[in-house]
């Protein structure tokens, strides 16, 4: 764990041969008759940012549960951190953001993140030093003492991208967290989490269905489509590292949108 | 000591039974694990009374309950006509119609909203079975003192069920019937009372309960000499057990039924409503 | 400040048709008894003039005193709701977590409360009384009897009120059952507990007076009715009506105190 840690805090490697830490082989799940995710073979490694981009039934969000151990693989293997999912559930290694914050409305916004630290059982004191902390680090330190419905949707789901970051996993699992907000606040936040993972090296896997979004964050993208899920296209996105929002007008950001919105209309022909 | 192994083995039959059906979801298994709970309830009640020697005066077994709704048809017959046709059923349509339109009446007035619905909410949670007496004062022994209490019961929970029902439909559909150009009544017609009536059936359910608790509940004050309050209490006095459980079972048939009735009218009538429609 | 005057200018709002409607109705009653006349509905100042010599003309342990039955029924009501609340969220946390049991015993809970329950009361009191209890026991059973089930019903709403989202998160942490239990169920719950809570303290004040009608106890609010009834003292049975309705509020008021203490200590909401 704490290798694993300190492997994730280093910046994010470049020459230096990564580890995996999710590795699916022929991965299948099925719900009933219904397959939600067919044959996908994928490897992200140490310090990715990697987005699952497809629309709607394509299984990117089946994926990222999996992933999760929140729900079982049918068919095929699927490795995080080198463990079974459960395993890697119950060693708590990664922090998972779902779609709506998730708040407890009656725990004020700091015990909120003071929550998997309670459950993991830390002292606390260091409950109160990591709340404050990563509050501070999501631009929230002030609203420590507020309950989860004092704020607003943005400021919410920041809070919970706090929770999820508290116990310094190596691997950040969000689901749509955005989807929900106003595209202004997303801008915002999304400038955000590209710093916070620029700065931190941690590892993330992102579900979303707006291109400029995923093109914004990933240093990967998994472009998927549905009926049954399936990945289309594994793009390696060659923006550098240090972005900003004007960005998304240069040339080169335009390009990998392209290819994005090409390798989505591919599996859409498929239809 | 036959009864004490058949009860034991017929136990660890039902528990693994019961614990095998819950397992599956078929509507069968739903319906048959309560079931399955409930004979072997009556089953050991049976059992018990039968191997401790209860006494009869305090606790009849199962078969004679039955045995007493056989044997006292008639007389039982008369109490339900009594209690539930006589007083339970004018005194629930009275009050629920009562509790409605002095609900649409008020529903003009937001001052008249804000002082009655508090009262009535308060209102509800009184003990109000205690103006029975008064009741009886006022209607005499007969049937109609009952009534009165049933409408005293009932009416306030109508009344606060509707006006909260009546507050359900959305900005959004006022302004829809707004640009239609349609008035009040047309309003009220095709938008608010059918957003309103899951709230309307809510009451009705529960006035159903509160009805027949109200109509026995008088008649423990004073009434002639039948009916179902009547018999409960003085069957008890004279230690004619199986008739009160008899009774009772009637009195609980009675309301079970009364209420599947409404939720199958609810069911039929708001079949749009959230909380009936299908997750598929 | 301005946040002060507007939160008074609420309670203006809201109590002031409340005042209007309460003296409408005090109004209305003095008309209607000034036509059916006093001996059927006494004034309200009779009623109030009984009800002040009773609860101040005697002491709080004289039979005289009104207030002397509210006790009694008071803690047969009381009693029988503490029991009810262990009784009913111990269940209603079984239910919860095992299967068998929410398939068995469930549906009958649900099914009880469209049955008229208070039926039983006479029974109870005799059969009780053939045991050799008499007095508070036999009514606080039937007062607990009639608050359970609203508790266990709220309390298993309650229990799995939390969305499926938030128990997935639980599982993220690998929490335990316990954890989960205590850190997301139970405190989900409460917002169910208290509506459960305030039918259940009606229910409980009704079912202690319903069970002092037969048996012919001498003290407690239905005895009070009860008499009243016999002798045809209408002041008596109005003065005592006013005193069950008092003791219901009151107990109502204490629960809606609770919640408001627990509302504020969590930030204005439950």
């Amino acid at each position: 764990m704490s290798e694993a840690e300190l492997a994730a805090r280093s910046p994010p490697p470049q020459s230096a041969p990564a580890a995996p830490v999710v590795v699916a082989r022929d991965l299948s799940i099925d719900f009933g008759s219904m397959v939600a995710l067919s044959d996908v073979s994928l490897s992200f490694t140490h310090g990715d940012f990697v987005s699952l981009i497809g629309p709607s039934g394509c299984g990117k969000t089946t994926l990222l549960r999996a992933v999760a151990d929140l729900v079982p693989p049918s068919r095929g293997s699927l490795m995080v951190n080198g463990m079974t999912p459960g395993d890697a559930r119950r060693a708590r290694s990664y922090g998972y953001v779902f779609q709506a914050p998730a708040l407890y409305p009656w725990r004020s916004v700091e015990r909120n993140v003071m929550l998997p630290l309670e459950i993991m059982g830390l002292p606390k004191a260091e409950q109160r030093r990591r709340a404050a902390h990563y509050l501070g680090l999501v631009g929230l330190g002030d609203f420590a003492r507020k309950f989860p419905w004092q704020l607003s949707g943005g400021m919410q789901q920041r809070a919970s991208i706090a929770r999820a970051l508290s116990f310094e996993p190596a691997l950040l699992l969000m689901d749509e967290p955005f989807g929900a907000l106003d595209e202004i606040t997303r801008d915002g936040l999304n400038l955000h989490l590209h710093e916070l993972w620029r700065r931190s090296g941690l590892t993330c896997v992102f579900v979303t269905h707006s291109i400029p979004e995923a093109v914004f964050l990933s240093t990967r993208i998994v472009v998927m489509s549905p009926r049954p899920g399936r990945v289309i296209e594994i793009i390696e996105s060659d923006l550098p590292a240090e972005r900003d929002l004007d960005m998304r007008e240069s040339a080169e950001f335009l390009r990998v949108a392209h290819r994005v919105r090409e390798a989505l209309r591919a599996g859409h022909s498929y239809d | 000591m036959t009864i004490a192994l058949v009860s034991l083995l017929l136990t660890i039959a039902a528990l693994w039974a019961m614990a095998r059906l819950s397992r599956s979801d078929t509507r069968t298994a739903r319906l048959a694990t309560p079931a399955i709970f409930g004979l072997l309830l009556i089953w050991l009640w049976q059992a018990a009374v039968m191997g401790f020697h209860i006494p009869r005066i305090l606790l009849p077994a199962p078969t004679e309950v039955v045995s007493a709704l056989f044997s006292h048809t008639a007389m039982l017959r008369r109490d339900f006509v009594q209690t539930f046709v006589r007083s339970v059923i004018p005194g629930y349509v009275i009050g629920c119609g009562f509790g409605f339109l002095a609900a649409l009446a008020i529903d003009r007035s937001a001052f008249l909203k804000r002082g009655l619905l508090p009262l009535g909410g308060l209102i509800s949670a009184m003990p109000i079975v205690g103006v029975a007496p008064i009741a009886v004062m006022w209607f005499g022994f007969g049937w109609q003192s009952k009534a009165a209490v049933v409408v005293a019961m009932t009416i306030f929970p109508m009344l606060v069920n509707t006006t909260a029902g009546l507050a359900e439909s959305g900005a959004l559909e006022r302004d829809l019937m707004t640009s239609y150009a349609a008035g009040y009544w047309l309003t009220l017609l095709k938008l608010r009372l059918p957003a309103a009536l899951p709230h309307i059936f809510t009451a009705l359910k529960l006035n159903s309960t509160l009805a027949l608790i109200g109509a026995v509940v008088a008649e423990f004050f004073g009434s002639p000499v039948f009916g179902m309050g009547f018999r409960i209490s003085t069957a008890a006095a004279s230690l004619n057990l199986d008739v009160v459980w008899a009774t009772i079972t009637i009195a609980a048939l009675t309301g079970s039924l009364s209420f599947a009735l409404l939720a199958l009218a609810e069911r039929a009538v708001t079949f749009w409503h959230p909380s009936f429609r299908n997750p598929s | 400040m301005t946040r002060e005057q507007s939160g008074l200018r609420r309670a203006v709002d809201t109590a002031f048709p409340v005042f209007v409607v309460a003296v409408a109705a005090v109004v209305l009653w003095y008309a209607i008894s000034a036509i059916i006349g006093t001996a059927l509905l006494p004034r309200p100042d009779q009623v109030a003039a009984t009800l002040g010599t009773s609860v101040f003309g005697w002491p709080v342990t004289s039979p005289r005193n009104l207030l002397y039955h509210a006790g009694v029924t008071a803690e047969a009501a009381l009693v029988g709701l503490a029991f009810a609340i262990v009784l009913g969220v111990a269940i209603a946390v079984g239910i919860v977590h095992f299967r068998v049991l929410d398939r068995s015993l469930m549906p009958w809970v649900i099914a009880s409360q469209t049955i008229p329950i208070l039926a039983i009361a006479p029974m109870v009191v005799v059969v009780l009384g053939n045991l050799g209890l008499s007095g508070l026991p036999p009514k606080a059973a039937i007062s607990g009897y009639l608050a359970f089930f609203p508790i266990v019903v709220g309390m298993v709403t309650g229990l799995r009120a939390p969305d499926s989202i938030q128990f997935d998160l639980m599982r993220t942490y690998s929490a335990s059952g316990q954890q989960v239990f205590a850190k997301l169920r139970l405190p989900a719950s409460v917002a169910f507990l208290f509506p459960a809570l305030r039918v259940s303290v009606a229910l409980s004040v009704m079912g202690a007076i319903v069970a002092e009608l037969p048996t012919g106890a001498q003290a407690g609010l239905g005895a009070r009715l009860l008499a009243g009834s016999y002798y045809g003292q209408t002041l008596m049975i109005w003065a005592t009506l006013v005193m069950a309705a008092l003791l219901s509020a009151s107990l109502l008021g204490v629960t809606a105190l609770a919640e408001a203490g627990l509302r504020a200590w969590r930030g204005g909401r439950l």
